[in-house]
């Protein structure tokens, strides 16, 4: 393709919408996503999905169809199975597709990354038959896949959410155990601005509850202390609830504690970053419309913020606009007609969230781990290592990462990241802030090196005859 | 505070020095800045070096080998306050050859210095094949190699560690985070000031700050006359035995992953790798190990050397403030056990001192 | 364990996994089919050599690590297709 106007990465609600209204409207737009098909983790699969699928899964999931033809409608080029693993200051995007790498440039990028479930570190969590409760829904989704006498833990409304959905496709979860405890509802009262609409998500997650009752699944509140039991693989979950410890027997176990903006790319591009003490994370810093510190690069949909899909696809229209504003085609007062009502509905869904933050905020011990718990699941670099490190010196998670390799691996530290500043913030007494995050580097995600070395143009070498 | 030394910069190099004025009982302090700081130390690619260095000077190919030569013994003492091993391996290493001609070009600059240095200069040229015994993975577009059975490498992310170790072990004061702003000789001693924190007293301080050098020199009489010079480095996933030794360009780390090295660019204080360079630096390693085009590269990155204008190291006291001295050198890796070792009796004055006279930084003054 | 719902209509897919056939769905990712197999273990860490299988499903966390056609790749980001030859990681020789 010759160079486009925009590159959209990421074909979630947030990318469907911005790059369909900026199609829309005149640009010439390229949408790269990971997947097979577009829709997003929310709407994973959705074009091809089963009636048997659309029925367990629920009205939330069918929602996305309108997206889904927005996009297909639109006048742009989408290309799937697009893995990013570069994007630079000059907007260069670099991705391979089966086996080759392409690199393609754009006036202005929407990066549209989406998020990813926040990590969940507890005794056992590594071993396998442990995953995330999304993980579960994603196998829902993509293959009709379900959990059999799973037991599910942690806190959020995706929890009742995948506990119903496995309901409905009468596998319903062995048990269901909540780490929320009655401060985490005295704190909602707190949040008054969104609080209608904060207590209408809260009816909506009781009603799922009482589906759960109804079906007898046992449910545990206010639980503390997990452990994954088993040696070799999960055989079950251990806690505390009520004074009282229990032992669920179960080979699946999943974790769920909300989910955090999925940050690699606005990280390696050292965009601004801010952190948020109600979710727990880092947020890039924004402009109302999802402009960036780089004015050309834009950021919408919960890659920005954590808000959920309908915030989502609002934001992704707003930053369209403020694009086409930017690119002079049009003027700041037809961007506010063009998007009026997605800057509406995007206030509505946003002023819900302060509410959910602190309803389902993940426990002080998942977010600084005891020193034995594996914080670097690849490296396998436990909490109790970061500790020594700061006591060692160490300010900040790169030069933990030099000590002890946490944030190395393969997944370029997209699970250890927010651990890791949190056990340092709080071991160096620093803010999470000033502690910062992961220097993040290319590749985005692991490359051959035979499909990097294709993009070598042989130029002029260095001199030779200096020091190596 | 007070201390008897006081060392700005906390990296392989500071440390290294640290440690030895420890190790010879004196009261050390060294000053390091915070988590964002270029750092040479967490960036390098991990050799210890002698072929190649110093074929135009043979004073710095005598003190490269003097280094590594002591390096085992150094690395031990490290492993033993540490308690972790640096996965020391010095059994040579190659430099390859992609040409007849270059090869040839090196081999007879590497006869110039060992005629200069009384034939006593290790080094052998392997063909092809003779490389390919050692080396069954090379491709067939290599020439062949200068192989120096003195070569070696280490895994510099646990020597910085365990230097850091050692440092606190032997009762040394590490204060990290710190940024020295300012240093002021007052009579003879010094006034050494940073961001946040209470100055410290010193009576003899030591600029071993990299880059830091730059803006910290002048105010100790020295023209610091270093510059950033950016290299990039790969590292591929951990995977079973793919090299036996380690090559200028391309090792095999300790972990398994494979580390591809290194570009050089005048680009100023900029440590973004970029995808144009990264990609050279895998098309060579393809050509010298083509296995390598199935690995996955897990990341890249950018970091800053700190070069002289001849790339040797600079050794100088002041000669404003006698009780200042500048340390600096882009090859901290292989200098360490020299660093720890005699470069101590220097700072000490010491009656037995190593000649350093060709590293000082009057050599520049033409 | 896993269970599948309907889906009796979607053509099978034929792979091995560590040189046993493993029958998953067209549309099935391997970490998909390889779970509703009943594998469990996808690979043995390079570090500790403990035991991984998958563990978010969207390619964030690198745990269902295995190779194909000798490259390493996320497993449940990796379609499944006919005749692959699908292996765990070597597991490097073991560091102090």
């Amino acid at each position: 393709m010759t160079r486009p106007d925009l590159i959209v990465i990421g074909a979630g609600p947030a990318g469907m919408a911005g790059a369909t209204m900026a199609a829309q409207q005149g640009m010439s737009v390229l949408v790269l996503d990971e997947q097979p098909a577009p829709g997003g983790q929310i709407f994973r699969n959705l074009g091809a999905s089963s009636t048997q699928q659309r029925q367990m899964l629920g009205p939330d999931y069918t929602a996305g169809q309108m997206l889904l033809d927005g996009l297909a409608a639109a006048p742009l080029t989408l290309i799937s199975g697009a893995v990013v693993w570069d994007v630079d200051q000059e907007r260069t995007v670099t991705y391979s597709k089966d086996g080759k790498a392409y690199r393609v440039k754009a006036n202005y990028l929407l990066l549209s990354t989406g998020a990813m479930e926040r990590p969940v570190p507890l005794p056992g969590w590594t071993l396998p038959g442990v995953m995330t409760a999304g993980a579960a829904q994603i196998l829902m989704k993509t293959s009709g896949l379900l959990a059999k006498d799973a037991v599910l833990a942690g806190s959020g409304p995706l929890l009742y959410l995948v506990a119903v959905q496995m309901l409905r496709a009468g596998t319903p979860p062995k048990a269901l155990v909540e780490t929320q405890t009655p401060a985490n509802y005295r704190a909602v009262l707190h949040h008054a601005g969104g609080a209608l609409r904060g207590w209408k998500a809260l009816a909506k997650g009781a009603r799922m509850l009482r589906e759960l009752r109804r079906a007898s699944a046992p449910r545990y509140t206010a639980a503390r202390d997990l452990a994954i039991t088993g040696d070799t693989a999960a055989s079950g979950l251990r806690f505390t609830a009520k004074g009282q410890v229990h032992h669920l027997e179960c080979a699946t176990v999943l974790l769920h504690q909300g989910v955090v903006p999925n940050t690699q790319i606005t990280r390696a591009l050292r965009l601004d970053h801010q952190w948020h003490a109600g979710q727990r994370c880092f947020h890039p810093v924004l402009s109302p419309w999802g402009q960036s510190s780089h004015s050309q690069i834009y950021v919408a949909g919960d890659g920005a913020a954590i808000a959920g899909a309908k915030a989502a696809e609002h934001a992704g229209q707003c930053a369209a606009a403020d694009i086409l504003r930017c690119a002079g085609r049009i003027t700041a007062a037809q961007r506010d007609t063009l998007a009026a009502s997605a800057k509406r509905n995007l206030a509505g869904e946003q002023a819900l969230r302060p509410f959910l933050d602190a309803l389902y905020a993940p426990p002080a011990a998942i977010l600084r781990p005891p020193d034995a718990v594996t914080v670097c699941r690849c490296e396998e670099v436990s909490a109790g290592d970061i500790r020594a490190y700061a006591r060692l010196g160490c300010k900040g998670p790169s030069q933990t990462k030099a000590f002890g390799r946490a944030g190395m691996g393969p997944c370029q530290g997209r699970t250890c990241g927010l651990t890791v500043t949190e056990v340092l913030a709080q071991a160096t007494g620093l803010s999470p802030q000033d502690t910062g995050y992961f220097k993040i580097r290319a590749p985005l995600k692991p490359v051959t090196l035979g499909e990097v070395a294709a993009l070598h143009s042989p130029a002029p070498q260095q001199p030779e005859g200096q020091d190596p | 505070m007070e201390t008897e030394f006081a060392i700005i910069g906390g990296g392989i190099v500071g440390l290294s020095l640290a440690y030895g004025l420890l190790r010879r009982g004196k009261t050390v302090c060294v000053l390091d800045e915070g988590d964002g700081a270029f750092r040479a130390s967490r960036g390098n690619f991990g050799l210890v070096w002698v072929q190649s260095k110093g074929l135009h000077q043979p004073a710095y190919a005598q003190w490269t080998r003097a280094s590594a030569r002591a390096y085992r013994g150094f690395s031990d003492e490290i492993k033993t306050i540490s308690g972790s091993p640096l996965n020391l391996q010095q059994d040579g290493g190659y430099i390859i050859h992609m040409s007849e001609d270059s090869l040839d070009a090196d081999r007879k600059l590497y006869e110039g210095l060992r005629s200069r240095l009384g034939g006593d200069y290790p080094f052998e040229v392997m063909g092809h094949n003779a490389l390919k015994t050692e080396e069954p993975n090379i491709g067939p577009k290599v020439a062949g190699a200068l192989y120096c059975k003195e070569d070696g490498h280490v895994n510099p992310l646990r020597l910085l560690r365990g230097l850091t170790v050692a440092v606190r072990h032997l009762g040394g004061t590490l204060r990290t985070g710190h940024k020295v702003t300012d240093i002021t000789p007052q009579g003879a001693e010094f006034s050494i000031t940073a961001e946040d924190a209470a100055p410290i007293t010193a009576k003899k301080v030591v600029l071993a700050a990299g880059l830091g050098a730059m803006s910290l020199g002048p105010k100790l009489g020295f023209k610091a006359p270093i510059r950033p010079q950016q290299g990039q480095i790969i590292i591929t996933e951990k995977l079973p035995k793919l090299m036996n030794r380690p090559n200028v360009e391309v090792r095999q780390v300790d972990e398994g992953g494979i580390q591809i090295g290194a570009s050089s660019a005048e680009v100023g204080l900029n440590d973004r790798e970029d995808v144009a360079t990264i990609a050279g630096l895998a098309a060579h390693a393809v050509d010298m190990f083509p296995k390598l085009a199935r690995a996955k590269m897990l990341r890249s990155w950018a970091a800053l050397r700190i070069m002289s204008p001849d790339g040797l190291p600079i050794y100088q006291r002041s000669a404003r403030h006698p009780g200042a001295y500048f340390v600096t050198c882009h090859s901290g890796i292989t200098l360490a056990a020299a660093h720890a070792g005699v470069l101590g009796d220097w700072l000490t004055d010491a009656a037995e001192q190593p000649d350093v006279s060709a590293f000082g930084e009057d050599r520049f003054d033409v | 364990m896993f269970e599948r719902i309907g889906h009796s209509a979607t053509a099978q897919v034929r792979f091995t996994f560590n040189g046993e056939t493993v029958i998953g769905n067209a549309g099935d990712s391997l970490a998909a089919a390889l779970l509703a197999a009943g594998h469990k273990v996808f690979r043995d860490t390079p570090t500790t050599a403990a035991p991984r299988g998958p563990f978010c499903m969207m390619g964030s966390c690198f745990d269902c690590l295995v190779v194909v056609d000798g490259e390493t790749v996320q497993a449940c980001q990796t379609p499944a297709q006919v005749g692959l030859v699908v292996t765990s990681p070597p597991v490097p020789r073991a560091q102090p």
